[in-house]
């Protein structure tokens, strides 16, 4: 997994509110049996018409907005717990997405991508929106480790939650499996006293 | 299995939940996540394969294939299933699924097996799933197995393959929420009712953050398959799992199936599973009381599951609707092809869609059979039923559903997740409207522009009926042909 430190990037607004992980990567594009190559279809549905042509007006296929930070509307990545939907927005260029609520496997399979899930109050993610309104080359700072969010024309900030574990990891690319592993002989001992291990 | 089941889990104050998650964490990182150790877990091909990749690469097996259940159900066809899957894409998936069972030692309930179905059809049917337990499977609709008094939840594939290398996962203890029903259930009035309703009242993301107990006499009353229905759909309200307190109701349904538990050991285990239940002066984050009462046949009109009414009311309008939520108000209804204010009731309907783990078990299809008997469906409506498992579909044709079913026009196929995600040929088309029973109305779900209205297999099967959208209860007070 990547390390995540601090992020200054240009934003790419979504102001749809509950964006699920179906719109994020529709359930016919999960057929690789890989990780790779998931970001072309990312929001396929809204992103290409039937032919596959790119459809006006939507915001990823603007060629004069990019960035690193996709900032979206009240709670994202609902329904379907694929993890193809973190791996789609990651493989696309995004390191961080923002958003007023996250579902909560979203959340975790964020994490677990080196994806950061920056939670923001409702006011501050519409003065995200605002802001990009007037000005779209509006910046964003993102700090892991003093957990603050920035918009760097009008110096307005906030702090967000992290667990601290979840930080940890992010910052050093450490992921849960090797915490696990190390873990072996206590849950060998633990499977002596459960009940339903076989 | 092991011999002793004393652990104290009785502490005075402790939630269903609270009594299991603790007596499955390991170990706790400080101001972090619990390592829990997972008693069940099962697989499928879609969110699998990485996660065999992952432990190749780190050249690790599978630390305890016995407790790993395996089958295909998501991208398999519904038709012909003894011929090798058509379409190439979901054929590499379903046999890589098949190669990574073989190598790393799980069993497999594949295409063919008389076992195999839908995953969370399958592990309750063939007495997996058990009281107490935790289970998680890459798949958001594995509460489904809270129904028994478990906590199972869905994980993502870096998670799985967390379970497949070490039998354990980082998790960090969700808040506590019960959402207590009582009172009598209506006449047509189903669990899919009851859950589309809780949905509509606290939003498709009232739930997030917390695990639901659902408790309360009308829950009570329920069959096992009628509270797998409910606890499917929690995570249709964000909820990261449900569960249900295992009752007499739940132990017959457990006792003699395939692999539960038997004789003395299962009379031990009653014993046990009789602990559950939270302590009356358990705490809980939040407590929601809904009475039976205010609930009829519901429906969805909307893009998320919480975008349901009663199947009467119309369509909210726009100024009913909190003002943030406009726009994705206006944009939802411009997607399904519906006005502000318009009844449901009437619209006419192409397609029904009767299956999915929420609702493919032999219950409901009983319930349709009797529905449509001596009745025949509308000539417009493609009628589609997809048993949840091999298993389901062997008992209908015993029970001689099949032939009511063609009599009246409806297609029972072979099983699989279906229409309800459209990862194998079943789809619906764009722009068309279907009355599914499955769990979600998002956008493209049942195909690329597809539109869905989620509802009951009563619902489901009088619209087929009468060709458009309908009120059950009607069809249930008028004379029947049998």
């Amino acid at each position: 997994m990547d390390k995540f430190k601090t992020l200054t990037s240009t934003i790419v607004p979504l102001p749809n509110q509950n964006v699920d992980t179906d719109q994020i990567i529709p359930a016919r594009f999960l057929k690789a049996t890989t990780r790779e190559g998931f970001g072309d279809n990312l929001f396929r549905d809204w992103r290409y018409d039937e032919q596959g042509n790119p459809v006006d007006g939507f915001i990823l296929n603007d060629p004069n907005v990019t960035g690193e930070i996709l900032v979206a509307g009240k709670n994202f990545g609902s329904g379907s717990s694929r993890e193809h939907a973190a791996w789609a927005i990651y493989d696309y260029g995004f390191k961080a997405v923002v958003s007023s609520f996250f579902a909560d496997i979203f959340k975790n399979n964020a994490l677990n991508n080196g994806l950061l899930p920056v939670q923001v109050t409702d006011a501050f993610l519409q003065k995200i929106f605002d802001l990009y309104e007037k000005e779209s080359e509006t910046q964003l700072r993102i700090n892991l480790n003093d957990q603050s969010i920035t918009l760097l024309t009008t110096g307005e900030a906030e702090s967000f939650d992290i667990n601290p574990y979840k930080k940890y990891c992010l910052e050093n690319g450490y992921d849960d499996i090797d915490y696990l592993i190390s873990q072996r002989e206590k849950i060998e001992k633990f499977e002596e006293e459960t009940l339903y291990s076989v | 299995m092991q011999p002793e089941i004393s652990k104290p889990v009785t502490n005075m104050g402790k939630t269903l939940f609270d009594k299991i998650w603790d007596a499955h964490v390991v170990s706790s990182i400080e101001n972090g996540p619990d390592v829990l150790y997972i008693d069940r877990h099962f697989i499928h091909e879609v969110t699998s394969p990485q996660a065999f990749n992952g432990l190749a690469q780190r050249g690790i097996g599978v630390a305890r294939p016995k407790q790993t259940i395996a089958t295909a159900d998501h991208n398999v066809p519904t038709k012909d299933q003894h011929l090798p899957i058509k379409e190439a894409l979901s054929r590499t998936q379903v046999n890589k699924l098949t190669e990574n069972c073989a190598k790393f030692g799980v069993e497999l309930y594949g295409l063919g097996h008389p076992f195999q179905g839908i995953v969370h059809v399958i592990g309750p049917e063939l007495g997996i799933t058990l009281p107490g337990m935790t289970i998680v499977c890459g798949d958001s609709h594995t509460s489904t197995h809270g129904a028994f008094g478990s906590v199972a939840f869905g994980i993502g594939t870096s998670e799985v393959e967390q379970v497949l290398a070490t039998q354990c996962i980082l998790q960090t203890k969700p808040k506590k929420m019960k959402i207590e029903v009582n009172g009598e259930l209506g006449e047509g009035v189903s669990s899919k009712d009851i859950v589309l309703y809780i949905i509509a009242q606290i939003t498709a993301s009232g739930g997030t953050g917390y695990f639901v107990e659902f408790a309360g006499s009308a829950i009570r009353s329920l069959s096992m398959e009628a509270r797998m229905t409910i606890c499917n759909m929690s995570i249709e309200m964000g909820a990261r799992g449900g569960m249900i307190a295992p009752d007499e109701t739940t132990f017959e349904y457990i006792r003699g199936r395939e692999f539960a538990p038997k004789g003395k050991e299962f009379d031990r285990l009653v014993d046990f599973w009789r602990t559950l239940p939270s302590d009356p002066d358990a705490k809980y984050d939040e407590v929601l009381t809904f009475d039976a009462a205010d609930i009829t046949p519901f429906i969805t009109y909307g893009t998320n599951p919480g975008m349901g009414i009663k199947i009467t009311d119309s369509v909210p309008v726009l100024e009913d609707v909190p003002e943030a939520e406009q726009n994705s108000f206006t944009k939802s209804l411009s997607y399904m092809g519906l006005e502000p204010g318009q009844p449901l009731l009437g619209k006419k309907v192409n397609y029904v869609f009767i299956g999915s783990c929420t609702n493919s078990r032999i219950e409901d299809l009983r319930k349709v059979a009797d529905l449509v008997t001596g009745r025949q469906k509308a000539s417009h409506v493609n009628a589609m039923i997809i048993p949840g498992s091999k298993q389901v579909e062997q008992q209908a044709r015993e029970e001689g559903l099949d032939q009511i079913f063609k009599e009246a026009g409806f297609e029972l196929r072979q099983p699989g997740c279906s229409a309800c995600l459209g990862m194998n040929e079943d789809k619906v088309p764009k722009g068309e409207y279907c009355v599914s029973t499955s769990n979600r109305n998002f956008e493209g779900r049942q195909g690329p522009g597809a539109r869905t209205f989620l509802a009951s297999p009563l619902t489901a099967a009088a619209t087929a009926i009468n060709g458009y959208i309908s009120d059950v209860r009607e069809l249930l007070t008028e004379p029947q042909l049998v």
